[in-house]
């Protein structure tokens, strides 16, 4: 860790944007010299695109880079869930190959980790990886990945041995997904989008030095992506900004992120649209009605608290505590902030609830609410294994019984 | 319900989400003394008694560890620290459960002094305060019960060197062993907002009559105040005398969102430790997953209302305009969030917490009680959408 002070920070950052930052730049240029310099993610260890800053200093940059309009480091999608676990349990060779295209956005990225048979259960997947000479060779399929339909690589955990105890055998690996393997078919859901996919691999291929961790580590390696889930390192910090600078730098950006960011557009609608709330009321007259006063208020109080909640596990965490499972509190409480949403959304406007697409309020954004929120208690782990976490992990209480000891080979399948 | 509209929406930018190291020191001695001084063998005797409290442990709170004073500028006698230390030992005290006329002295009437008062009267009423030689207290509701100062109707009516109080005052917190009463009264004819000041006297005073009343909560205890033709001195000014009230029950309405957070937490743990000793079927009654979930949803609870406990404490103490807002935020947070607590706490103990002996009731009554204390959590509610202007 760095022992500079914030005005120091401030200081080195701004000198570097004034010498570098132009608009005009290609954004590949650009966000090379971010991974270069380290200030595209400079809470990164120094040796891997970063420069070692404390999260509170990484504000700072953060707050530099948004006064001259600065293009930043890409975010979108799953990449810097990838780039986490790659940071801690990745080989050198690995981070060196793949950490600088994630910074740039030259690749795009997803992750395998639910198979039809397996989703709460994550360490039941039986997709397999066989080593054939310098490869591994994948079979079997993945479901709701989200993204994969333009993803390059993918994170992918599958079983490496059966004899092993269910949570033994699996190792985690880095996919290419541009390869003849590698069937990717989208699939509808009930929103209408289709973010997700199911995928199939019929020996696919993975070189050798794409294993990350040992063979076995999978499910350890796989927690650590998990953890880094929960906290919300996902899509929503990567969506666009509003206003329109000029510059060659921005265009490119704007597709850019158009193209990331087109699985997610009803992402923000998932979680609720919360900031919605108060022009809603007043734009149908129902801030007048006390009942639906006394639920705005209800709402707004629960979502003001899990912001202040996760404000606090950072703060705690910036004092030196590791990542806990307080992530699970986090979502567990964004879970219910986006069921009261929309069912306030709903008190606010009535009949029109009937309506979807451009008939609905707001083109369709709030019925676009009413159907996206039955995501939010699923995706990244269900409302119940938050619990199962907490209760567990937090309140240390004993642990579920267990079916599913012993060699995996014996274990009853789904 | 009428208060000065803010529409501030936007949390200011340097609020502190951890405490320093000094005020987790700090939680910690006021936590071993409470530990040591408040096992609920003492609860229970303590709330027994018509007094309600222990006099010598009222003395070492004070004198050992400063707290009356805590939040009383070092010029007037007190500590000198604000209200993230005030709303640490107010979180303390309801995990504890102490029976200590502190809510009253420290936290009603000392705020109404240092939000009201002259130079002259702080300096004259707050050392003793700080020192714990003189209890004190605020008595703003009638026996109607309506915590909105609009609704007061006791009268203060000018006279050669003072005023004269005539009404009635109720659920007046420690009212009955109060020595300093401070009290919410109009000026006759008056409506509304318009005409309301503080006034103090003496509480053994002629013409003030107070009776101890039967409360829910043992631990906690209210007195009915009487006053006809009572004696009393303006407190503060005429000029700024309303917004001294508000200001006064708002900083009340964070210290005890924060007391309930303390007590909210030792039912989480109660339920907890209780999960892990009781077996029923074969196993621990905390294997069970409906108890795990229940228990995991406590504990997002307490942490949700501890949030805003702690952020309404933190731009309290800044000043921060959206303070207000933020107390009603944080007292109808808490106040649901207490009660639940405390009854699904009785709910994992089964038969045995239905019982007298079982502890749970106690910290049960108190959140039942503190519901309602400065107002219901829909109260609450909708001061908060008129101080967002909704
Ligand atoms: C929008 C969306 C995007 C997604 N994106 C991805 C992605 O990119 N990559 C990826 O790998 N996955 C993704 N997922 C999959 C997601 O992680 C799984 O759907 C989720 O983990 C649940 O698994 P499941 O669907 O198999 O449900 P199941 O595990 O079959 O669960 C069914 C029900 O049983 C409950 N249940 C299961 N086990 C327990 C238990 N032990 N105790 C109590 N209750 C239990 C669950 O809570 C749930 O209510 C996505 C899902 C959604 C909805
Ligand atoms: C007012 C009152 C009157 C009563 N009158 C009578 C009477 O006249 N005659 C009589 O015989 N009894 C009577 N009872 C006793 C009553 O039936 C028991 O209290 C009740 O069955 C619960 O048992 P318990 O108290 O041992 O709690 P426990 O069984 O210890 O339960 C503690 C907690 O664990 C939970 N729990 C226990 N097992 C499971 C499980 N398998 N899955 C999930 N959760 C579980 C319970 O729901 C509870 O929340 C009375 C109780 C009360 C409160």
């Amino acid at each position: 860790m760095s022992n500079l002070s914030e005005a120091e920070v401030r200081a080195e950052v701004r000198e570097w944007l004034a010498a570098n930052w132009d608009p005009d730049m290609s954004l590949v240029e650009w966000r090379s010299k971010l991974a270069d310099s380290g200030w595209g993610m400079p809470q990164w260890p120094k040796e891997w695109y970063g420069r070692g800053l404390p999260h509170a200093l990484a504000r700072v940059v953060e707050e530099e880079f948004a006064n001259v309009g600065a293009v930043r480091a890409a975010s979108s999608g799953v990449r810097l869930l990838a780039a986490a676990t790659l940071l801690e349990h990745g080989s050198d060779q690995q981070k060196k190959k793949f950490l600088r295209r994630i910074l740039t956005g030259e690749d795009t990225w997803c992750q395998f980790f639910s198979e039809p048979g397996s989703g709460s259960d994550l360490a039941g997947a039986t997709t397999r990886a066989d080593l054939k000479g310098d490869f591994w060779i994948v079979n079997g399929q993945k479901v709701w990945t989200t993204s994969a339909h333009h993803a390059d690589h993918g994170i992918l955990l599958a079983r490496t041995d059966w004899d092993a105890p269910k949570h033994e055998g699996l190792s985690y690996f880095v996919i290419n997904l541009k390869q003849p393997g590698v069937d990717v078919q989208p699939l509808k859901q009930m929103n209408g989008h289709a973010s997700f996919n199911q995928v199939f691999f019929t020996d696919a291929k993975v070189p050798k030095e794409n294993l990350v961790g040992r063979v076995g580590d999978g499910w350890k390696v796989a927690m650590t992506t998990l953890a880094h889930e929960r906290r919300g390192v996902d899509a929503m910090s990567a969506l666009p900004r509003s206003g329109s600078p000029k510059g060659r730098i921005y265009l490119e950006e704007r597709a850019e992120t158009e193209k990331a960011n087109q699985p997610y557009t009803w992402y923000p609608q998932r979680a609720g649209r919360v900031d919605l709330i108060i022009d809603r009321a007043k734009e149908t007259g129902a801030n007048k009605d006390p009942y639906v006063r006394q639920e705005i208020a209800k709402l707004m109080t629960l979502a003001k608290c899990a912001e202040w909640t996760s404000r606090r596990a950072r703060a705690a965490q910036q004092q030196g505590r590791p990542q806990g499972p307080e992530g699970s509190l986090g979502k567990l409480a964004g879970s219910h902030v986006a069921r009261a949403c929309a069912r306030v959304h709903t008190l606010i406007t009535g009949t029109d609830v009937m309506l979807t697409g451009r008939e609905s309020p707001r083109e369709g954004i709030i019925a676009e609410i009413l159907v996206s929120v039955p995501a939010v208690s699923i995706a990244g782990g269900t409302d119940e294994i938050q619990r199962n976490i907490i209760a567990e992990r937090v309140l240390e209480l004993p642990k579920e019984p267990r079916f599913d000891t012993g060699p995996f080979r014996n274990v009853r399948k789904n | 319900m009428s208060t000065p509209q803010q529409s501030t929406f936007v949390s200011p930018r340097r609020i502190q989400f951890a405490f320093t190291d000094e005020q987790e020191q700090f939680r910690s001695a006021v936590r071993r003394f409470l530990n040591d001084k408040s096992p609920t063998t003492e609860i229970r005797r303590l709330m027994a008694t018509a007094q309600g409290y222990d006099p010598a442990v009222w003395r070492q709170l004070s004198e050992d560890l400063a707290l009356p004073g805590i939040h009383i500028p070092e010029q007037y006698g007190g500590a000198g620290f604000g209200m993230v230390e005030l709303c640490i030992v107010t979180e303390e005290l309801g995990r504890a459960l102490l029976c200590a006329p502190y809510f009253s002295t420290a936290v009603l009437a000392a705020n109404a002094i240092l939000s009201a008062g002259t130079e002259e009267q702080k300096s004259a009423l707050l050392p003793e305060i700080a020192k714990g030689t003189r209890l004190a207290t605020l008595a703003i509701t009638e026996p109607d019960g309506n915590w909105d100062p609009t609704g007061i109707k006791v009268v203060a009516t000018p006279d050669s060197d003072g005023y004269r109080l005539d009404g009635v005052k109720s659920f007046v917190v420690d009212g009955h062993v109060a020595e300093l009463l401070i009290v919410a009264a109009r000026a006759p004819k008056t409506t509304g907002l318009k005409g309301l000041a503080l006034f103090t006297l003496d509480a053994n005073a002629g013409g003030v009559e107070r009776r101890l009343l039967e409360s829910m909560d043992p631990t906690r205890k209210i007195a009915r105040i009487d006053f006809r033709g009572a004696h009393a001195k303006l407190l503060g000014d005429l000029d700024n005398s309303v917004e001294p009230i508000l200001r006064t029950l708002d900083r009340a309405a964070i210290a005890l969102a924060n007391e309930m957070v303390g007590g909210a937490q030792t039912m989480l743990d109660t339920a907890v430790s209780y999960s892990k000793l009781r077996v029923q079927f074969g196993r621990t009654i905390g294997s069970f997953q409906a108890i795990k979930h229940k228990l995991a949803d406590m504990l997002l609870d307490v942490e949700l209302a501890r949030s805003a406990a702690y952020y309404a404490a933190q731009v309290a103490a800044a000043d921060d305009s959206e303070w207000p807002a933020l107390a009603s935020l944080a007292k109808a947070a808490a106040s649901e969030t207490y009660l639940h607590i405390a009854a699904e706490c009785i709910q994992i103990h089964g038969g045995i917490g239905f019982t007298w002996d079982n502890d749970t009731h106690l910290w049960f009554k108190r959140a039942k009680s503190s519901e309602v204390f400065l107002g219901q959590p829909s109260y609450h509610r909708e001061l908060l959408m008129q101080r967002w202007g909704v």
